[in-house]
């Protein structure tokens, strides 16, 4: 279960605008964490998706970068839940975020070859586009705990690496 | 000829007295190189620090690369002069700069 929302946050990352314009309200401290974890685990499965499937220096190499940092996030974010002891809590952006990176992983599995590794780039791109757009206008300014709100601010920085890093790896394949 | 050994000896003489060489420890910590800027000189040591449990690289665009795994430290000592910017290649929005001096 601690997994799964560690995912989350990794989902967010990927999954870009749509899923964030349907939370309504603020979210929860319990409902960002669950958010974030969901983003977290979206872009690691995505990642291992690319690791199976694509052939491409620059490509692998982002993909296990993606990995590693999303995971050691995402390990963050379980022990400061169990240090806070706040339970993560399923809502209707972690879904969202979910169900969106569902088909896109659906998308990219009937891909091959350089066809993969484009959408596979862009869609990193658009997704931690989005993810960075929801941590700086949602996320952040709705967490009530510093050390939360911390953790989130230490992600947006890490994303929008990534979103760079995934940028310039866009720029190779063309 | 003569103008040759005294460049020679110039170099000994430096050599002999050299200023004494230096460690220089930039800490990263949250995705942020600290200090930003460094003044060193050549000879110096800049040993990076990551408090990170991310690893991170101190990169220079078609030039050297120094590799600092989570929570462990590198360490390059500098070879040559001039201004460097550097950035880490896994997340291109952490930048740093190192101003050596001959």
């Amino acid at each position: 279960m601690s997994i799964r929302h560690t995912a989350a946050l990794a989902a967010l990352l990927l999954l870009g605008a749509a899923p964030f314009a349907q939370a309504a309200d603020k979210p929860t401290d319990p409902q960002i964490a669950h958010i974030a974890y969901t983003a977290g685990v979206i872009d690691v499965e995505a990642a291992k998706l690319a690791i199976e499937k694509s052939k491409t220096k620059e490509v692998l190499d982002f993909a296990k970068d993606m990995v590693r940092d999303h995971e050691a996030v995402n390990v963050q974010a379980l022990d400061l839940v169990k240090k806070l002891k706040v339970t993560p809590e399923d809502n209707a952006t972690s879904q969202a975020l979910s169900k969106a990176a569902a088909e896109e992983r659906a998308k990219l599995a009937k891909l091959d070859g350089a066809a993969f590794d484009k959408a596979y780039v862009d869609n990193e791109v658009a997704y931690h586009k989005q993810v960075n757009g929801a941590l700086e206008t949602l996320l952040i300014p709705s967490a009530q705990n510093a050390e939360l709100k911390s953790l989130l601010e230490t992600g947006l920085k890490i994303f929008q690496g990534h979103e760079q890093h995934a940028e310039h790896v866009a720029g190779i394949l063309k | 000829m003569p103008k040759r050994h005294l460049w020679i000896a110039l170099t000994l003489a430096a050599g002999l007295v050299p200023a004494q060489a230096e460690i220089i420890q930039v800490t990263i910590d949250r995705l942020v190189f600290s200090p930003a800027t460094v003044e060193a000189k050549v000879g110096d040591t800049i040993e990076w620090v990551n408090k990170d449990v991310f690893a991170h690289t101190a990169t220079v665009k078609g030039g050297w690369e120094v590799m600092i795994p989570p929570k462990k430290s590198a360490s390059l000592t500098l070879k040559a002069a001039g201004p460097v910017d550097y950035f880490c290649r896994f997340h291109p929005n952490m930048k740093g700069r190192l101003d050596v001096t001959p």
